[in-house]
């Protein structure tokens, strides 16, 4: 089984959908260790991927994740802009001109994604940073893959990775980002970029279910 | 929440509106994407200075763009960073051909948007120059957090540095005079109350009335720790002592290599201030505090300088960077050699600050 171009353009608006139903919840999370605004920053972003997904809707899922990347760089502002811009635009340039993606191609399209991300904002595990939900979510890909998990157990366990993770940032002391400053204050907190991340993930494994 | 805004999402858009109607013989401005460039942007030969980040913290950096200052000001939503695509038109809007050079608060937001700027800005054959300003002395280690932010100094980088462009320093002097100012420049800052940003509707935190926040940045964001009320002068002490007798901070920062198009390491060391010093003393109000709260603050920092072996030889009083109408005041010292206090005393003339000129 494999992902086709349709289940992405479904993944991106579904994706919309939760991250504009879980605004309030996304800030609300930001305000006790950030600034209150990663709610609004992904929703007003992905608002504006909704504009422009239609114009690009019949073209490779590449250069769709690209055009998403792009919109996010120059709409969210922000960390998580250039953020989740440059894990869209890796990824979408992982699986340039492909119409679907094989398990392998899925892997290959989140981790240059999750790449991006480390190489511009230099997280590393346990720092309390959206990286805490790729990170597992990766590994567990990776292993359902190699075991030979159909695509919609693979993200299955993608996602139940990346729920792990995220919720293991509670405990955790932040060392990037606004959070950090707060230092043992940022513990007890879920991590709000984490967050996203995981709901991302699970907007997916939606997509692929249906 | 009570504001006086018409539209939640029109803030930002409407206040740009409103200094454009306003100071036309200082300032353009561009609507989406939004940045401020001086009136009579590029100009030919100088250095152009580009700065940027969150609204709700005027007059910086809109208020700061013009003669002698900045040539262009990047304002993003409200506490939120602005994009890369604003930083890469206003620098283009603004290149006189010598280059530009980007300043840049330590916050990772603005941080993050700024490199990929650059970037951009490089492709299209600009010669760029990025220098970041880190000076909050609340931040006490760059190990195990994002590193100081970048708070008062800032305003003080922008009006040093703007003053050396305008009298012909190249972008690599503007750059090492800018990476000089700030570190030379420490600062801290406190809040009595919360501010509220428009679009989350209610205040960032909460603070009972007899407490305050020790340490904060400018985004509303809690700070170093939290502490009962004491009197102007205990926390003047307080606040001044921690940034006069603040030790050697070191720490690695990312600049960009105009050379080789590429991102590099740089190992930079503040050293502490000595008896003897001359400084620049910057009393700030973060919106909500009065100018008159403000003279008690520097009259006891005037005092606190002067036993710790420091001469104030210039300052500045008010309300330039701020966190919409949050109470509370941040002081910077800068220690100021003959170059720092010959493009400080240069002409200015800016919405915000304006003098010999």
């Amino acid at each position: 089984m494999a992902v086709t171009r349709n289940q992405i353009i479904t993944w991106l608006e579904k994706t919309a959908v939760v991250l504009i139903d879980n605004k309030q919840y996304l800030t609300d999370l930001d305000s006790p260790i950030g600034d209150a605004d990663h709610g609004i920053n992904m929703a007003r972003g992905f608002n504006k991927v909704m504009e422009k997904l239609p114009t690009v809707a019949d073209q490779d899922i590449g250069n769709i994740l690209k055009t998403v990347g792009m919109t996010l760089i120059s709409s969210v502002g922000g960390a998580s802009g250039p953020l989740y811009g440059t894990f869209y635009m890796r990824a979408g340039t992982a699986v340039m001109s492909k119409e679907e993606l094989s398990n392998d191609d899925l892997y290959t399209m989140l981790q240059a994604g999750v790449e991006g991300v480390v190489q511009r904002g230099r997280a590393q595990a346990e720092d309390k940073t959206m990286y805490d939900a790729w990170s597992p979510a990766l590994t567990a890909l990776k292993a359902a893959i190699e075991a030979g998990d159909d695509t919609l157990t693979a993200i299955e366990k993608t996602v139940a990775a990346a729920e792990q993770g995220m919720k293991a940032t509670i405990p955790l002391q932040a060392r990037k980002g606004r959070a950090s400053y707060l230092g043992e204050r940022s513990i007890g907190h879920q991590d709000p970029g984490a967050t996203s991340t995981h709901l991302i993930l699970k907007a997916l494994l939606h997509s692929v279910s249906n | 929440m009570k504001k006086l805004i018409n539209a939640v999402d029109d803030v930002v858009r409407e206040q740009l509106r409103g200094m454009a109607a306003a100071h036309p013989d200082l300032i353009k401005v561009q609507i989406d994407p939004h940045y401020v460039v001086r009136a009579d942007a590029p100009v030919q030969g100088k250095v152009a200075l580009v700065s940027g980040g969150g609204s709700g913290h005027e007059p910086m950096h809109g208020g700061f763009v013009g003669m002698g200052m900045l040539d262009g000001a990047c304002p993003g939503e409200v506490f939120t960073s602005p994009t890369p695509d604003q930083m890469y038109e206003c620098a283009k809007a603004v290149n006189g051909g010598a280059g530009v050079l980007f300043i840049v608060k330590n916050y990772t937001g603005d941080v993050l948007n700024f490199e990929t700027a650059a970037e951009l800005a490089h492709a299209d054959g600009i010669q760029v120059q990025s220098i970041l300003i880190d000076d909050d002395v609340a931040v006490k280690d760059s190990l195990y957090t994002a590193g100081r932010r970048g708070v008062g100094t800032t305003v003080l980088a922008e009006k040093i540095v703007g003053g050396a462009a305008e009298a012909g320093y190249n972008l690599e002097q503007c750059a090492d005079l800018c990476r000089k100012v700030n570190s030379y420049g420490r600062s801290m800052g406190m809040a009595l109350t919360s501010c509220t940003v428009p679009a989350a509707g209610k205040p960032t935190f909460s603070l009972g009335d007899n407490e305050m926040e020790i340490g904060i940045g400018i985004h509303g964001e809690p700070g170093q720790k939290r502490m009962e009320m004491r009197t102007a002068d205990e926390i003047t002490e307080m606040m001044a002592l921690e940034i006069i007798n603040d030790k050697a901070y070191s720490r690695t920062v990312r600049e960009w290599d105009n050379e080789n198009g590429a991102w590099v390491d740089r190992e930079l060391v503040d050293e502490p201030f000595k008896s003897g010093d001359r400084v620049i003393a910057f009393v700030n109000s973060m919106g909500g505090t009065p100018v008159s709260e403000l003279y008690a603050i520097y009259g006891k920092l005037a005092e606190l300088c002067q036993a710790n072996g420091l001469t104030i030889v210039r300052n500045l009083i008010g309300p330039y960077i701020t966190s919409l109408e949050m109470q509370g005041f941040s002081i910077t010292l800068l220690k100021a050699d003959d170059e720092i206090l010959r493009f400080w005393d240069a002409p200015v003339k800016t919405p915000g600050l304006r003098w010999g000129a």
